[in-house]
């Protein structure tokens, strides 16, 4: 390793050679000639690594170059295309529009209600094991009591939730695995809100789990869309709208789902 | 307890005529294949015409509620309209930069687009009918920040007024022969119309100046056509002609634009930006339009506010008012239209049916008729 900038102070004290310019020139000529006979000849690994970083820069250099013939001819470019998202002047440059309000067309929705109440993105799912679902917990003085149950799978409990003195709480749910929010996406706009929970509405694996708020894949859930903005066709706003579970909660660590419009 | 009291008696001109709030949609109007921008009834009330997202503007025909031309030669959105006093002539402009000259009589368009501006027309005004009986004069205000006075007939640009530093976004043209043109550099400019020289700016606002109103925009809109027959009207405003302005700083201002460059009051209450303003056709009333889904009514006279239209769930985008002065209209984000009634100051009608936001209402001034046009596409007709 150099101790010093000594090259630097050497080209100081007593410049460069004198064909120093001839060889840079000559050396970048033949640059890309170098690089070609490498692009041939590296193999494997190396070859792959090569060959993807010269692709990576070839896109580069279409990029500027497409742009340098764009800023060339300036007169065409009041000419834009027209755009979709046409707005009126006053809303013309305005942040905070978030494009994310939904055609609230209730005749679309209520034709689809008409198609099947349940019709959901989930139609099936597979049945849950209770073995799987809740483990048992041995209580009593001598541990001979087995009819304590924890949850293994991700639970909603309502807003201001206590527990049950521990003496008596047949279910417990882990904090651990409480949720209060979902990352809900709605299927039209395809795009995704983290929006709370309001209930569980339906656990189609058995009625007792959606008493106890279990969310699991498949599960329909109500969730608070009233940051949406989305409105009935009076101009109501809508507030709690349901949505199914499209992940495996309890893998993943979050919830996903997907908004029933 | 006196044996003698005095009472005071406040009468106020009212209108003759009484304008019946619409209640109903009659016509839904397909036709636009994108967004409609912006709808402008024709000053004698016979004609519709809409700008819309499709680069067309279109003309309905109001007896039949059909559409009657289709005006195709934009380039891009159609963003701004404005109707010659006389109604002879129909204006358009939009993101294309062009101004296009339109009969709407025969649904043609007179020669070519006048280019000028280098980015897109935001506001058109005729030159008001008593000053020049031919219409021939229209100013535009246009994102690059210039105001550009053309003449019609001749197809030329007259002058540029180039004193602004950032987008004008509104401009009027008074019934004193001033230009007025509020920009989002903050400040709105006083213009004289024969050659364009700054008479005076007037400064307050803090935020971007969103829309202008004059005190006489209905009797300058209207032009030579009144309620009942198409004569002259008496083009004496009841109240002096004064001009509002409304701001991005959430308040609006007051100006006795012709003699001073003073604000005659400062008028705050909107929790969010004011969109809109408009007076009322006998001058007397202002009412504003706010994204804190509020419409605020002001009184014009002692500059006082009055009260508060609550009821959107949206940010409220226009307002308008029928041609007696007892009603308000307003259309909002939430896709509704609202009728408000002066008297009681409650909401008279709720108008749903759009299917998304309202970007555009007018009321028609000789009052029979309501029409709303937004992102939905679709032209509704309103009426009683």
């Amino acid at each position: 390793m150099p101790q010093n900038e000594y090259i630097e102070r050497s080209i100081k004290l007593h410049g460069r050679r004198f064909d120093h310019e001839e060889r840079t020139r000559k050396r970048e000529a033949r640059k890309v000639h170098t690089e070609s006979h490498k692009a041939q000849r590296l193999q494997g690994i190396k070859a792959k690594i090569y060959n993807k970083k010269r692709h990576n820069e070839k896109i580069q250099l279409k990029k500027t170059i497409k742009q340098h013939a764009e800023s060339m001819n300036k007169q065409k470019s009041a000419e834009q295309p027209v755009q979709d998202g046409a707005v009126p002047t006053y809303l013309l440059d305005r942040e905070n529009q978030s494009r994310s309000k939904v055609l609230s067309n209730m005749v679309k929705q209520k034709r689809k209600e008409k198609a099947g109440k349940w019709d959901v993105p989930i139609p099936k799912v597979k049945g849950l094991d209770e073995a799987d679902v809740f483990k048992v917990l041995k209580s009593g003085k001598r541990g001979a009591k087995q009819w304590k149950r924890m949850i293994n799978k991700v639970t909603f409990v309502g807003e201001g939730f206590t527990r049950k003195p521990p003496k008596y709480e047949r279910f417990i749910r882990p904090s651990a695995l409480r949720f209060k929010k979902a990352h809900v996406t709605h299927p039209e706009l395809k795009t995704t809100f983290c929006l709370p929970i309001l209930g569980v509405k339906k656990n189609p694996s058995s009625p007792m789990y959606t008493q106890l708020g279990v969310i699991t894949k498949g599960t329909v859930i109500e969730v608070n869309v009233s940051d949406l903005g989305l409105v009935t066709q009076s101009g109501k706003v809508v507030w709690g709208k349901y949505a199914q579970v499209t992940n495996h909660p309890e893998n993943d660590g979050c919830i996903n789902a997907v908004l029933l419009v | 307890m006196t044996l003698e009291d005095t009472f005071e008696i406040k009468y106020i001109p009212q209108a003759v005529f009484k304008v019946q709030p619409v209640t109903r949609c009659s016509a839904s109007l397909s036709g636009h294949t994108e967004a409609i921008l912006v709808v402008a009834f024709s000053p004698d009330g016979s004609m519709l015409a809409t700008g819309s997202g499709d680069t067309t503007v279109r003309i309905w025909d109001l007896k039949t509620e059909t559409p009657r031309h289709t005006l195709s030669g934009h380039k891009n959105w159609v963003q701004s309209l404005a109707w010659a006093p006389d109604a002879s002539v129909l204006l358009s402009g939009g993101m294309d930069t062009q101004l296009r000259v339109w009969d709407p009589k025969a649904g043609k368009s007179i020669g070519d687009g006048l280019r000028g501006h280098t980015q897109c027309i935001t506001a058109i005004a005729f030159e008001p009918l008593h000053l020049d009986k031919d219409a021939r004069r229209a100013a535009t205000s246009s994102k690059d920040s210039t105001v550009r006075v053309w003449d019609i007939r001749v197809r030329q640009c007259l002058f540029t007024i180039s004193g602004h530093t950032a987008p004008v976004m509104s401009v009027r043209w008074s019934g004193s022969g001033l230009l007025l043109s509020g920009s989002r550099d903050k400040s709105i400019k006083v213009w004289t119309s024969d050659n364009g020289r700054l008479c005076r700016t007037l400064a307050g606002h803090a935020h971007w100046v969103n829309h202008l109103a004059l005190t006489s925009d209905y009797i300058l809109r209207r032009g030579p056509f009144d309620h009942k027959t198409t004569s002259f009207a008496d083009k004496d405003a009841a109240y002096p002609e004064r001009l509002a302005s409304c701001s991005d700083d959430f308040t609006l201002f007051i100006w006795d634009f012709s003699r001073d460059k003073k604000p005659l009051a400062r008028m705050p209450g909107h929790q969010q930006l004011v969109n809109h303003i408009a007076f009322s056709p006998d001058g007397r009333f202002l009412a504003s339009s706010s994204f804190d889904k509020s419409v605020k009514l002001w009184d014009a006279k002692t500059m006082s506010f009055m009260t508060t239209l609550r009821g959107h769930t949206g940010a409220v985008y226009q307002v308008c008012w029928s041609a007696d002065s007892r009603k308000i209209l307003s259309g909002s984000r939430d896709s509704t239209l609202k009728c408000w009634d002066l008297a009681t100051k409650k909401m008279q009608v709720e108008l749903p049916g759009h299917a998304d936001e309202v970007f555009a209402v007018d009321w028609s001034p000789s009052g029979d008729r309501v029409a709303s046009g937004g992102k939905d596409r679709i032209l509704k007709l309103w009426r009683s």
